[in-house]
């Protein structure tokens, strides 16, 4: 018994939230290198268009709240998903028309693009802002619980209690989905075939007859795509703020790196270190050793390793620590 | 010859002070800034005691009060300094202010003790400038928050909470509060598991809650602020299904929380500053009259630091703020006539006429110690989705 309360807790307090927030970073990662891969720089931009990209969701999802439209007990934000992508196509490849063209033609370097990335990003927060505000929102509707602690604990006769929310499960499914369509598409279709061939090696995909304005577009499409994918599922889970999409972006990055930036499959296996290091590291163990060690061996301390305030640092140290001994990450990718 | 010069200075100004026709107040309230949706209406409340003043043409052989509104930033010290200096640089009297505890702190050190201005802060409540040095020149109509530790704890006493886990918003406030709250209810004889703060402006709190959750206790008190962190936690907490009741001091207590939460919240309580009977009655329905909200927090504080200011230099007959700062305490307490919000012309009648008066205006003003109010509090309770008084400490 006390065993299962052991992974009862386990499973309420670090596995279930480690996985949605894995998830999410994972799909946020896909994002940024897809770009680092195939548009060679870093986007700083990417939290920023996550925000943006669910902004015009949340919009859509209150106008339909409003006008009466929804899926039953899924969130309505999932049919107002498909308008958020649509504009967040739009504003990226606005901004890549006005801006980054200027800076390819040019053969610019990449870290002349990491700086105007954070340009974009700061205009693009002004705008997000702007419009919806920086004050926390809240768009979620339906059932919140799939399965509360409550319940859990009533049908279970445990003393923990493990809660699923709905949006946890949806983020999870969506995850899914949206990895398998991608990896499809870019090994299965000749579009993901000539983005790759132009990612690999960019003079021989010219010379095999590659457009590289089509491949830079189809790349802005499936990242504007992805943000807001990412963007929605995390607000959905949590709550929708600018300002903690603008702060997502290190955690973000970070799992792009670790994973190895440029390789999509690194991208979602970082997505998971960084959010399981971040919830294990910062976790009281307490509980958990409690119900499984011998009561002589039972701790009077919390064994947390770090406290919660020092989440961000997680992410950092990772960081650092892949960039010193694999600079390439994990999975093979690019050397930064 | 050094000290001649003093004291011709001195007598000059007193002097000007008693022949001027115009007093002027400063306002130094954060109008922008974390807490600037409280602001306007704290201003309209120190307002509503000067116009009540200049109207009963009672002040000092008939002065008018003229207030001037400055901009504290709340959380900007650099701003608040400055504009201080041009409070005295305009020659204000005395100040109303400032709000924020930090701020409140760096205008008394870098403006208000260099010039001996006297400062009546309404909403300042960090227990750090109980003993902050201030050559009598600080007051607070708000009560520090190591009293609303104390007062937290007494409440968890009776309600017979044996263990609590401690969270705190991270910040002077927060911190403050909660160290307030450990030290008073392990006094009581109760148990704190866990002291942990939590960052404002997060998206996700379950690694915070996990933390808590692991260190158990029969309640959680959450020192935050509603519409951020505070709520955040309690959320999680819910979710996590870790605790289903909150101990809720006075930062989280507002319309907004029971709201976003929904009915899991029933059954939590708190405590926040506030009185009850003739006084809040009367200035609630004032600041009606006025266009303005008078049950918003610090507002009937406000009016009170602005009034006392004034009363005091009424009993000095002097606005010199080295005269008049020994007064302050004099018509705030007992003994004397009590006088409510509305009644300001009476009491400058009756000083003017030599009797005492026990100022208890708005939020029952009662000042101990250095200077700060001792101290009233409403008990709250989450009924039905509604925060319902349920007595007053």
């Amino acid at each position: 018994m006390d065993f299962l309360n052991a992974i009862v807790a386990l499973a309420n307090y670090v596995l279930i939230p480690g996985i949605a927030y894995g998830s999410q970073l994972a799909i946020g990662a896909l994002g940024v290198t897809l770009v680092y891969g195939i548009l060679r720089f870093s986007n700083f931009a990417h939290g920023d268009t996550m925000a943006f990209g669910t902004m015009i969701v949340i919009l859509v999802t209150w106008w339909m709240q409003g006008a009466g439209i929804s899926l039953g007990p899924v969130p309505t934000a999932l049919l107002a998903l498909p308008f958020g992508i649509v504009g967040c196509i739009v504003l990226v490849l606005v901004t890549d028309r006005t801006v980054y063209k200027f800076y390819r033609e040019q053969k610019a370097k990449p870290v002349i693009l990491v700086i105007v990335s954070m340009g974009v990003m700061f205009v693009m927060n002004g705008i997000t802002r702007f419009i919806i505000g920086p004050d926390d929102q809240s768009f979620a509707d339906g059932p919140r619980f799939v399965i509360s602690a409550r319940d859990f604990k009533e049908m279970t006769g445990l003393e923990e209690g493990l809660g699923i929310r709905t949006t946890q499960v949806i983020t999870v499914l969506t995850a899914i989905v949206v990895v398998a369509l991608l990896f499809w598409f870019l090994n299965k279709t000749r579009a993901g075939k000539s983005m790759r061939a132009y990612s690999d090696n960019e003079d021989l995909a010219l010379l095999s007859g590659i457009n590289p304005e089509r491949v830079v577009m189809m790349t802005w499409i499936i990242v504007a795509t992805l943000a807001t994918i990412a963007g929605t599922l995390y607000g959905l889970d949590k709550t929708f703020k600018p300002f903690t999409y603008f702060q997502l972006l290190l955690p973000i990055f970070a799992s792009a790196v670790v994973g190895g930036i440029g390789n999509p499959l690194g991208a979602i296996a970082g997505g998971f270190v960084i959010a399981f290091s971040e919830v294990t590291i910062t976790y009281a163990w307490k509980k958990i050793l409690v119900y499984v060690m011998p009561e002589s061996l039972e701790p009077s301390g919390l064994v947390q390793l770090m406290s919660t305030d020092y989440k961000f640092a997680v992410s950092f140290v990772i960081l650092l620590i892949v960039l010193l001994f694999k600079p390439t990450g994990l999975f093979k990718g690019q050397t930064i | 010859m050094k000290k001649m010069l003093m004291a011709t200075t001195a007598a000059a100004l007193v002097a000007t002070g008693a022949f001027a026709e115009d007093v002027k107040l400063g306002i130094h309230f954060g109008f922008t800034g974390p807490i600037e949706s409280l602001t306007g209406h704290m201003a309209d409340g120190a307002e509503l005691a000067m116009k009540e003043v200049s109207d009963s043409g009672m002040l000092l052989d008939g002065m008018t009060v003229t207030p001037m509104r400055v901009d504290s930033g709340c959380i900007d010290n650099g701003l608040a300094v400055s504009n201080g200096e041009r409070l005295i640089a305009d020659g204000v009297a005395g100040i109303v202010g400032s709000d924020c505890s930090g701020v409140t702190g760096a205008l008394l050190q870098n403006v208000a003790i260099p010039n001996g201005m006297v400062m009546i802060s309404p909403s300042a409540t960090s227990p750090g400038l109980t003993t902050m040095e201030d050559n009598g020149l600080f007051f607070r109509t708000s009560p520090s928050d190591a009293r609303e530790g104390e007062v937290m704890a007494e409440i968890l006493q009776e309600r017979g909470v044996k263990s609590i886990a401690l969270t705190y918003t991270n910040n002077d406030y927060g911190k403050g509060l909660a160290d307030a709250i450990e030290t008073s209810f392990k006094a009581l004889g109760g148990e704190v598991t866990i002291v942990a703060a939590h960052e404002d402006g997060k998206a996700d709190y379950s690694a915070e809650v996990g933390a808590l959750a692991s260190a158990g206790g029969d309640i959680l008190v959450v020192a935050g602020y509603l519409d951020q962190g505070g709520a955040g936690i309690i959320k999680a907490a819910l979710d996590a299904g870790a605790w289903e009741q909150f101990g809720l001091p006075g930062g989280m207590i507002g319309d907004s929380l029971p709201e976003n939460i929904g009915p899991d919240l029933n059954g939590s309580y708190g405590q926040i500053a506030g009185s009850e009977g003739e006084g809040i009655d009367n200035f609630v329905k004032m600041a009606e009259a006025a266009g303005f909200l008078g049950a918003s927090p610090y507002t009937p504080e406000s009016y009170d630091a602005a009034a006392l200011l004034l009363l005091a230099m009424q009993a000095a007959g002097s606005v010199d703020p080295a005269v008049y700062k020994d007064k302050i305490l004099d018509v705030a307490n007992a003994p004397g006539e009590k006088i409510y919000p509305g009644d300001l012309a009476k009491a400058l009648e009756l000083i003017k006429a030599g009797t005492d008066i026990d100022y208890v205006g708005a939020s029952a003003v009662e000042l101990i110690g250095p200077g700060e109010s001792a101290g009233n509090y409403r008990m709250i309770e989450v009924q039905d989705g509604k925060n319902a008084t349920v007595g007053f400490k």
